[in-house]
């Protein structure tokens, strides 16, 4: 469907409607949801419900008892969840987080402010297991859970992607992101979910990757980035899959894999490793790194696919693992792998073999970040950069929301970048680091059907990236997430073309100078770098 | 609707107050009724905090507000992205002294272009300084009432707080700092669009219930003469649990007392407990040392894996075809 044009979509007030929230009902109009999961995935990952339907039909076909199976979960997470015990009570409605949330500012819907986006399932907390709430109703901002609230609660529950600006704000640290988790969870349990949210998910847990590639034909995916290396720098290198006994499993998002232009990141990881010669390996088994039944807020989900890693790298053996660049894969992998699928005691903890460094802040998890690595690499001296070789490289760095307010690693990537641009400026204080605004398209959000709404979540970000364009000519936004490299080129396309989005690790490949390369003419993409072009030869 | 309602609710609390007093009630209202109260405030609040702590800490789930600790040559900030218990500590010393995250607020504003400017804004911390630490020095005041002899503290307390003198007797810099708190927080609630949007009951209550008992608490001190001497006895008799009902206590006092009392029977069944539940907010309670020290989980679901032995089952000839070592 088509997107309304920028200066139509501008067209924001976001002040508050004359009927009050309680009395109003969302509308499902095309680019603002996400549609429901098929039936086989819900099947695959063996959860409730599964069926055809549509949230645009009036009949959902729920459960006969809908409304006590969710009661029962929910009341049965506030018990597992000190968090959302809490954050149901101490809200106390300041608004500090209103204006926080990217899909607010870029949608002006009261129901996305974080603090309304809460309301709507504390609302129901009070109406259903408070005293005050049961006899009071309204007034004490209490209501019953009906069939309603459960489409409303669809409608806005995956209008939120998790970023957790909100919780940054917050006087208590109210994250509604785990509020979102746990609504999403309820949904669950009737059987409303998305499809671009289940579908990778059931893929990851079946075949091993996101897209649900199948192994033979993965090798034959990455004999062409083999070729390709060659064909650009005149290195042949390999790349190991499945090998016993390797030092490191290499785990990174799966749309590195296939999806351009995290494919040219993936390169540079290959010919990283390969001029280093890191003795590593990566697996068909567990190909991805990413996390889409983090996603589902049904905890099980994320176990499911996280631990395939452990499981994997007990197996061949190796001694700890290095992860690529991606978002939320860094929040389950910080946050939560090691307490989900832990403890990583046949691993040992991270040994940089190049430089010698151990990394004492993987100790436990034995689970290293890419630019971590990279970084310590740089620091030591121990690659060769040219930074030349990106040459017309205006970049700055986007800070994905996971890596940055689940894990704080703010300075590594920025490091790197240093090292292997020309030029780097950073965005406005206020839309960076912990304060960074979202893609607007994380948390299996970044389906084509969502595209209005991604557009207008995207817009502080965008509008950023527009700042240090107009300010300092950057052309090029880099970050360190594959649903970032896939969802922002379509944003910048839309609120400011120019710009091309890249992974850290493909700047680095361009600048990595390797042994027995030939004169690089090319970068990855195989678009000529200024001032190298062929001496000789063609005019 | 949501603003005039409780509204009428504390002024009806404070006619309550008053007609007690008039039908001889000062046993019920100066003794009974604050015992109930603070019976109410101390279970009610120890039982809310029992209730969260029964529920699991799963996952340490730290909002990280700067650099993690990594590479040694990184600068870690300790603060914001605390690494170690006593880290944590004065991350939670910062928030609950300062409201380190208010203070960190920022407006963003849309203006055509398009572009979005954002700008700090410190008008919310700054009621939220001025009501809470207005509040506390006023608690502290009322201390005098309660003790005998006035501990130091309190007494240089006092001394400090009325060198701000205005008028005589002096008007406390902390009942100023009180009031205008919670006006302002009561201002912006019903001035900001979105704020008002999503203010409920329980949000105006509580700031009608404090401004009553703030404004009768002033009538008291400045307009109608109270007997300070007579308050001071009955105080002490709560306190001592030998209540006594000294006569020629005035109507003003009863309704002062009164809303007193209702705003701590209400505490631990509102939004109030924020008091309680800012210290035990998993975003901020728990060090960012995730990859370091393993967290564990009560209650880790197990769940049923798609192993490497079915996986192989399921691709097997592919695999032996592309090569692919199956053992
Ligand atoms: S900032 Fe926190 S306390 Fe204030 S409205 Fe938002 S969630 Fe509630
Ligand atoms: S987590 Fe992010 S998307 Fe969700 S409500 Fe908070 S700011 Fe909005």
């Amino acid at each position: 469907m088509a997107v309304p044009k920028p200066n139509e979509l501008l067209k924001i007030d976001h002040k508050p409607p004359k009927k009050w929230w309680m009395d109003t009902k969302p509308t499902f109009r095309p680019g603002t949801y996400s549609y429901p999961s098929k039936p086989k995935n819900i099947e695959i990952l063996d959860m409730w419900n599964p069926r055809e339907w549509s949230p645009t039909d009036e009949d959902w076909k729920l459960p006969e008892d809908w409304k006590e199976r969710i009661l029962e979960g929910f009341r049965d997470l506030l018990k597992k969840y000190r968090s959302l015990k809490v954050f149901m009570d101490i809200c106390v409605r300041c608004g500090a987080c209103a204006d926080k949330c990217h899909f607010f500012i870029g949608s002006g819907d009261p129901k996305n402010m974080p603090v309304l986006r809460a309301e709507l399932m504390r609302s129901v907390y009070r109406g259903e297991f408070t005293k005050a709430g049961q006899i009071l109703g309204r007034w004490a901002g209490a209501r019953e859970l009906t069939y309603d609230v459960v489409k409303e609660w669809f409608y806005y529950f995956y209008q939120c992607t998790q970023c957790r600006r909100c919780s940054l704000f917050c006087p208590y640290g109210i994250d509604t992101a785990e509020i979102d988790l746990a609504g999403r969870h309820l949904l669950n349990l009737v059987g409303c979910n998305i499809n671009w949210m289940m579908e990778p998910a059931a893929n990851c847990y079946k075949v091993g990757n996101h897209i649900g590639i199948q192994p033979h034909s993965l090798k034959d995916m990455i004999d062409f980035f083999v070729e390709d290396i060659e064909d650009l720098t005149g290195v042949k290198i390999e790349v190991p899959f499945m090998k016993k006994g390797a030092e490191v499993l290499f785990v990174t998002p799966s749309g590195d894999f296939f999806a351009d232009p995290g494919t040219y990141t993936f390169m540079g990881y290959l010919m990283l490793f390969h001029e280093i010669g890191l003795d590593y390996t990566m697996s068909y088994y567990a190909a991805e790194g990413g996390n889409f039944g983090f996603f589902t807020g049904t905890i099980e989900n994320a176990k499911k696919l996280n631990a395939k890693i452990y499981a994997e790298a007990k197996r061949l053996g190796v001694k700890w693992i290095l992860g690529g660049e991606c978002g939320h894969m860094w929040r389950v992998v910080h946050q939560y792998m090691d307490t989900l699928t832990g403890p990583a005691d046949f691993l040992e903890v991270p040994k940089s073999p190049i430089t010698g460094t151990v990394f004492e802040n993987a100790r436990s998890t034995k689970m290293v970040h890419i630019t971590e690595f990279t970084a310590d690499l740089i620091k030591h001296g121990a690659i060769k950069l040219d930074p030349s070789r990106n040459a017309g490289i205006k970049a700055t760095f986007h800070d994905s929301c996971n890596p940055s307010r689940g894990m704080g690693l703010f300075e590594e990537p920025r490091y790197v970048l240093k090292n292997v641009v020309p030029e780097f400026y950073d965005m406005p204080e206020d839309t960076i680091r912990e304060k960074t605004f979202c893609c607007g398209s994380g948390s299996g959000l970044n389906n084509d059907e969502f595209m209005e709404m991604r557009m207008r979540g995207g817009l502080p970000r965008a509008n950023a990236v527009k700042y240090v364009r107009d300010r300092y000519g950057v052309n090029t936004l880099s970050c360190v997430c594959a649903i970032d490299r896939a969802v922002l080129q379509p944003l910048v396309n839309y609120w400011v073309p120019g710009i091309t989005v890249t992974g850290v690790h493909e700047l680095v490949g361009n600048a990595l100078v390797m042994k027995g390369e030939k004169k690089r003419t090319v970068n990855l993409r195989q678009e000529p770098i200024p001032g190298m072009e062929e001496e000789e030869g063609d005019v | 609707m949501r603003v005039v309602m409780p509204l009428f609710l504390v002024v009806g609390l404070a006619l309550t107050a008053w007609v007690g007093w008039a039908i001889h009630l000062q046993g019920l209202f100066g003794v009974l009724v604050p015992y109930l109260a603070a019976l109410i405030f101390v279970v009610g609040f120890c039982v809310k905090v029992v209730d969260w702590a029964k529920s699991a800490v799963p996952f340490k789930i730290p909002t990280t507000a700067g650099q993690q600790k990594s590479l040694p040559w990184i600068k870690h900030a300790k603060i914001e992205s605390p690494f170690t218990t006593g880290q944590v500590i004065l991350r939670m010393f910062f928030e609950v002294f300062f409201f380190r995250s208010l203070f960190r607020n920022v407006k963003g504003e849309l203006r055509s272009g398009p572009s979005l400017i954002y700008g700090p804004t410190k008008w919310l911390w700054l009621s939220a300084i001025m009501f809470h630490y207005g509040f506390l020095m006023v608690i502290l005041h009322h201390l005098r009432l309660a003790t005998y002899p006035v501990p130091g503290p309190i007494a240089l307390l006092d001394k400090i707080d009325a060198m701000f003198q205005i008028g005589a007797p002096p008007i406390y810099l902390s009942s100023l700092l009180l009031l205008i708190g919670v006006v302002a927080l009561f201002l912006r609630r019903v001035l900001i669009p979105q704020v008002r949007y999503i203010s409920l009951v329980n949000d105006y209550f509580p700031l009608f219930l404090i401004f009553g008992i703030v404004v009768s608490g002033m009538l008291m001190r400045y307009f109608v003469r109270t007997d300070i001497v007579a308050v001071k006895a009955l105080v002490m008799g709560l306190v001592t649990f030998h209540p006594v009902v000294p006569e020629g206590i005035g109507a003003i006092f009863y309704i002062h007392l009164f809303l007193v009392c209702c705003l701590f029977a209400y505490f631990p069944f509102s939004k109030l407990m924020h008091m309680g539940g800012v210290f035990m907010s998993p975003t901020r309670n728990l060090p960012n040392n995730n990859r370091a020290v393993r967290h564990v989980n009560p209650w880790n679901p197990k769940v049923k894996l798609h192993t490497y032995e079915e996986w192989v089952e399921d691709y097997r000839d592919k695999l032996e075809e592309a090569g692919i070592p199956t053992d």
